[in-house]
């Protein structure tokens, strides 16, 4: 019992990990020689060696994938809040609705932020400056 | 004594206050002032309302005129482009703003505005609004540059906000909801249950 607890502990936390590691850093799209991601476009200059960065277009389209990403970081961390008070209010035979809602919620925006990503780098409509 | 002193005062008192009036009096503000926008923003094929008001310390007479110049973008020439004199607006009927201008002023209520439809690429500029109230002919002219975008840009930021306000609000709505029908139906199945026993 103890260790499903603490296995879905460490699977909320590292779910957690993974989405700000993925909205924060810049690996959403690697060409050689730049790389960008939802808030800056980062290229080497070749003949200085070093990264010189410039924030991205001001894009509907990159917006809502902000949004999204933001939105689902919001709901996972309210789900291990959640999860956690739960664990202590609970009745016997309760169910952990509340905190599952959240997550699949986090879940959706997610799977929203990178399908809204693919189909406009397909369809040309967030314009990636290089 | 004491009466002699107080009409001393008195008199004393009443110059002080008769040279602050007269000094009021003297050194007005004789000029005419003219406030408008500094910049405005249209869109293409939209109208925009050109706000002019004015201020002016002598009465407005029937001798007030009020003149709209028009300076394009990188161009040095300024066109006169309305005139309103004698109680009559004379606007432009053979120039860019032919057809497109319309005078919305009324110099009795201090305003002399002008609306511009069917905007243009070509109306990007400054507009100058001159007013001039004999004899209060003195003043400063007041210039409003024109942009005119393709569609008006919308601040970076109200997307995303937008989109997390909303579904946040959605999901609070939806869980307060919930609770409130839970609450509700656990009522009723202890007054159900009260009334069994």
């Amino acid at each position: 019992m103890l260790l499903l607890l603490l296995g879905i502990i460490v699977l909320h936390v590292s779910v957690l990990v993974l989405l700000f590691v993925s909205t924060i850093v810049s690996q959403w799209l690697v060409v050689s020689g730049h790389a960008s991601d939802l808030w800056q476009n980062c290229s080497i200059l070749t003949s200085v060696g070093s990264f010189q960065c410039q924030p991205s277009s001001t894009n509907e389209w990159l917006q809502a994938v902000q949004a999204t990403m933001i939105l689902s970081i919001i709901f996972s961390v309210l789900s291990l809040f959640l999860f956690f008070c739960q664990l202590f209010t609970l009745t016997k035979g309760g169910r952990f609705y509340i905190t599952g809602i959240f997550q699949i919620l986090a879940g959706l925006c997610v799977m929203s932020a990178a399908a809204i990503y693919t189909v406009c780098l397909a369809m040309n409509c967030i314009v990636n400056q290089p | 004594i004491a009466p002699r002193l107080l009409k001393e005062k008195c008199s004393l008192l009443h110059k002080v206050l008769a040279l602050d009036l007269e000094d009021v009096v003297l050194s007005p503000t004789l000029a005419i002032h003219v406030y408008t926008d500094r910049e405005v923003h249209g869109t293409v094929g939209s109208k925009v309302t050109l706000s002019c008001t004015f201020w002016s310390s002598e009465w407005i007479s029937d001798d007030i005129s009020v003149t709209w110049h028009f300076q394009p973008e990188a161009s040095r020439d300024s066109i006169s482009i309305f005139h309103y004199a004698k109680g009559q607006p004379y606007i432009d009927d053979v120039g860019a703003f032919k057809e497109r201008m319309e005078w919305i002023g009324d110099p009795r209520w201090k305003d002399g505005s002008i609306v511009i439809n069917h905007l243009d690429y070509t109306d990007n500029g400054t507009f100058t609004c001159d007013v001039k109230n004999p004899p209060d002919i003195v003043g400063k002219s007041s210039q409003v540059t024109l942009y005119v975008f393709e569609k008006v840009p919308t601040r970076y930021g109200m997307v995303l906000g937008a989109i997390i306000g909303g579904v946040l609000g959605l999901v609070i709505l939806v869980l307060v909801l919930a609770y409130l029908i839970r609450y509700c139906w656990l009522r009723r199945q202890a007054t159900l249950q009260r009334r069994l026993r």
